[in-house]
């Protein structure tokens, strides 16, 4: 097709349909992350004036937040606690949403129903799914232990204990996302030419062998965005742990939008919340760009 | 599954019946008490109007300022364009929570914050509706566009008596994941609503998280309302949503 634009050509003409879109891109992201960068160079407590010369004055500290945060213990058990969350998560969600989009790419009765009931989880808040398992997981009364206790397991304390408390906000986040992604695999999934199993079946292959030869390399576009997408996702964990352990026990599950809260909002201490989250900016950014270029480098387009 | 439908006994029982050992899986005594104890003890009718009339607006505002910019962006030729899409396109990789702070900053200085405005007002640059609606609406052939100028139609009239009908299928689905968006979002009407009078559900609930920690029946029956609405909305067009999730996530 012609790659002309049309003769709309009023060079003016634009603008009325850009400013709304333009004023909100200034409001929203640009002059933020410019404030955002400001504030992080500074001790300010949220309080004080913010009359420019005062401002520089008083509260101008340099990268002193920056210092205190890469040199201080926190940073760092933080971003423990979200590898650990990482680690427990990513394999589990993945492994979890493939067979769910195995299952859903099935024809059999039911498979609507199959779909709705894998959806909820992913249509309710993050409060609501944070509220129920609260619940589910209490130690006492709560479905879990009661249900191991038939097993004659004694379960743990789950959301109160230092060990499990993790790997608690894990299975809730894997209960949550696990629908979503099983659908973005789903569409992979289905996206993949069936001459090739046909093929494979008359060379003799067993379905295991499909799987790994066939499947899996043709579904490695859908599986390395979600891989990217969740990874992002890890680094702005937030709702289900202000709700379910408000980062304990004894900081157990704190996280870095959980400190950046915290400091910014409980704390008053808005330049160095925004140091921390001038270094999680850091972080995204560098996930964003490896997204990129690893795109670019080992995945395999095939169907 | 299962933890959805503990939820739903859950809601059905008395807060006694709650600390029995064995636990009770349906209710013996179902009552509607914590239903009532979550209209009255917080503004709850009033958190689902505000979701409501927040998320309708969010939503119409989103289409509406993501429409025109794509409009925009696809068809009409003005200088700097392509740097400015892109610009509006990096603006991506940056995370809400980097721009809380400032935000919170800025809405305070214009007296903003406990206000629906500040809630809203995000829906003006939504990024992702925007990448979508350019997709759709450079698929638009030009003469469609060439035909409506030789009618003597301005731009204005082209671009919602030509364009915005043509859209309608990526329209639809766009209102239906940005309204879920806006429905169950956290963080930023958690910084900007902290009168009990303007929250939203999820705000809502946590708050009452906050205050009867124990009380799981009253968590939740409110927990079990703030979804019902979505369901709903899933059920019946879960055609095009299905689509839609997936189509947003492939290009996000």
């Amino acid at each position: 097709m012609e790659k002309r634009k049309t003769g709309l050509k009023n060079q003016m003409s634009a603008v009325p349909f850009l400013l709304p879109s333009f004023i909100g891109l200034i409001i929203f992201s640009l002059l933020p992350i410019v404030i955002s960068f400001f504030l992080s160079l500074t001790d300010w407590n949220g309080i004080d004036s913010l009359n420019l010369n005062v401002f520089l004055k008083d509260h101008f500290i340099g990268f002193q937040n920056y210092v205190k945060i890469l040199t201080g213990g926190e940073f760092f058990r933080v971003l423990g606690n979200t590898l650990y969350f990482i680690v427990l998560y990513i394999p589990l969600m993945l492994i979890f949403s493939l067979l769910i989009a195995w299952l859903m790419n099935k024809n059999y009765k039911g498979v609507s129903l199959f779909r709705i009931l894998t959806y909820i989880p992913v249509l309710s808040s993050w409060i609501a799914a944070s509220l129920i398992w609260k619940w589910v997981l209490a130690p006492k009364f709560g479905i879990a232990n009661n249900v191991l206790s038939i097993f004659g397991i004694s379960g743990p304390a789950w959301l109160q204990s230092e060990q499990w408390a993790m790997p608690s906000i894990v299975l809730v986040s894997v209960w949550k996302d696990t629908g979503f992604f099983g659908l973005i695999l789903l569409s992979g999934l289905q996206g993949i030419d069936k001459t090739y199993y046909e093929a494979a079946a008359i060379d003799g292959a067993n379905s295991w062998q499909q799987f790994w030869k066939i499947t899996l390399p043709l579904l490695s576009p859908s599986i390395f965005f979600v891989l990217i997408i969740s990874l992002i996702n890890s680094f702005q964990l937030f709702p289900q742990v202000m709700i379910m352990t408000d980062g304990g026990p004894n900081g157990a599950t704190q996280v870095m939008v959980e400190r950046i809260y915290k400091y910014g909002f409980k704390y008053y201490e808005m330049g160095y919340a925004s140091a921390f989250s001038w270094l999680l900016f850091v972080i995204i950014f560098a996930l964003t760009n490896l997204q990129m270029k690893m795109q670019k480098n080992w995945v395999h387009y095939g169907a | 599954m299962l933890p959805f439908l503990w939820m739903i006994s859950t809601s059905f029982k008395s807060r006694g019946a709650l600390m029995t050992l064995p636990i009770e899986w349906i209710p013996k005594n179902p009552t509607f008490d914590a239903y009532i104890k979550v209209f009255t003890r917080f503004p709850f009718a009033r958190a689902i109007g505000n979701s409501f009339f927040i998320a309708v607006s969010y939503t119409v505002l989103t289409i509406l300022s993501s429409s025109m910019a794509a409009f925009a962006f696809a068809k009409i030729k003005f200088p700097f364009a392509d740097g400015l899409f892109k610009v509006y396109l990096a603006s991506m990789m940056i995370p809400v929570q980097v721009t809380l702070i400032p935000l919170f900053v800025i809405m305070n200085k214009l007296g903003l914050i406990n206000t629906y405005t500040s809630v809203i007002s995000p829906s003006l640059f939504r990024v992702f509706a925007i990448f979508l609606l350019v997709q759709t609406i450079k698929s638009i052939p030009d003469d469609y566009l060439d035909a409506a100028k030789i009618d003597g139609a301005g731009l204005f009239t082209t671009y919602r008596q030509v364009v915005m009908p043509l859209c309608i299928p990526t329209i639809a689905t766009l209102c239906i994941t940005t309204f879920m968006d806006s429905w169950n979002d956290y963080l930023w009407p958690l910084v900007m609503l902290t009168d009990r009078n303007y929250m939203t559900l999820p705000i809502a609930l946590s708050t009452l998280n906050g205050q009867y920690a124990t009380e799981y029946n009253v968590l939740m029956a409110g927990s079990l309302i703030s979804m019902i609405p979505i369901i709903v909305v899933y059920i019946f067009a879960q055609k095009s949503f299905k689509g839609s999730l997936v189509s947003g996530g492939i290009k996000g």
